[in-house]
């Protein structure tokens, strides 16, 4: 496999592993190292890349398993919280979006997330995989995927409610 | 018909929180959520689902170096594949050069042996070569004793 074929399997799929290694590493930066980390890694294993039954399942499962090994090195010991904002992108959504920072409210919710939750949120709610596609990459069985979403929502929601009743009294 | 969108919106909404609605139906639950007609007591879910339009926007804009690491993987073939002509070099023409070396020294080593062969027939000869004196002493005398007979 040359390089140029090589970029259009992962061309897809890589905008999806760089959300989730943001999701979990929140960093932009960090998770950018991580995402060309990752890519480096399938790239060498690229001769046995077809073998595999989906190529963009194992890449993101390897982005997931190469974030968590980062944040449980001493190295994310260091991480910061940045919280990057969404200016340079999709400026007609945001202007749908009343409050930006409702959008960094939400961020901040997430990040209050158990890791496991948050990144079957992110793979279902933001990249809307299937839940037997989630299932393979957090080999997972789908019933504890469903049981781990519905938690996530609902703490999202009652966060999300929390927050905008104070911001009401607030005002 | 207003209501009964929201109530059909509430009804997903439930099945929703339980994770058992299908992409298809979250797919329609974040277009009534993205649109500008919101039931306001829903508002919470407004700002999630505009969160997670948003949130998908976002690309990876940084380039992947594959190039270097392929370019290396040659460069590292070739210098074995270099290598490993060198050897093959070396070792040709250094078994040439012993040959050679070897077979001047057995030339030397014969040389040699030869000289002192030579060496040995040329001191026998002198040695006969002394020896024929005696002859030439015998013809004297016998001249010095059949001269005056003759005469």
């Amino acid at each position: 496999m040359d390089a140029s074929s090589f970029l259009n399997t992962v061309t897809p799929f890589k905008d999806k592993m760089f959300r989730l290694a943001k999701r979990l590493l929140v960093s932009k930066e960090e998770a950018e190292d991580a995402t060309q980390e990752v890519l480096l890694k399938l790239w060498k294993s690229s001769e046995r890349i077809e073998t595999y039954k989906s190529v963009e399942a194992f890449a993101m499962t390897m982005t997931k398993n190469y974030c968590l090994d980062r944040l449980k090195s001493k190295q994310a010991g260091h991480l910061k919280l940045v919280h990057s904002n969404y200016q340079d992108e999709s400026v007609s959504l945001q202007r749908k979006v009343e409050n930006v920072d409702s959008l960094e409210w939400m961020q901040r919710i997430l990040t209050t997330l158990p890791e496991q939750q948050r990144m079957i949120l992110q793979l279902r709610d933001i990249e809307q995989y299937e839940f037997e596609e989630i299932a393979e990459m957090m080999d997972m069985n789908q019933s504890a995927i469903r049981t781990a979403l519905s938690r996530a929502r609902k703490t999202v929601r009652e966060s999300l409610i929390k927050t905008h009743n104070y911001g009401i009294q607030q005002s | 018909m207003e209501f009964n969108k929201v109530k059909y919106i509430e009804q997903l909404l439930e099945k929703y929180l339980e994770a058992t609605t299908t992409v298809a139906e979250e797919q329609e639950l974040q277009q009534y959520f993205t649109q500008d007609n919101v039931a306001p007591h829903l508002e919470e879910y407004r700002m999630m689902f505009s969160f997670f339009a948003v949130a998908k926007e976002e690309r990876f804009t940084k380039n992947v170096p594959l190039t270097p690491e392929k370019r290396n993987v040659n460069y590292r073939k070739w210098i074995s594949v270099a290598a490993v002509a060198v050897m093959i070099f070396g070792a040709y023409f250094g078994v040439n050069s012993y040959q050679q070396y070897q077979q001047k020294r057995e030339a030397e080593i014969a040389y040699a042996e030869t000289k002192q062969a030579f060496e040995l027939l040329a001191m026998n000869l002198q040695k006969s070569k002394v020896q024929m004196g005696y002859l030439n002493e015998i013809d004297e005398t016998t001249q010095k004793i059949f001269k005056p007979v003759n005469k």
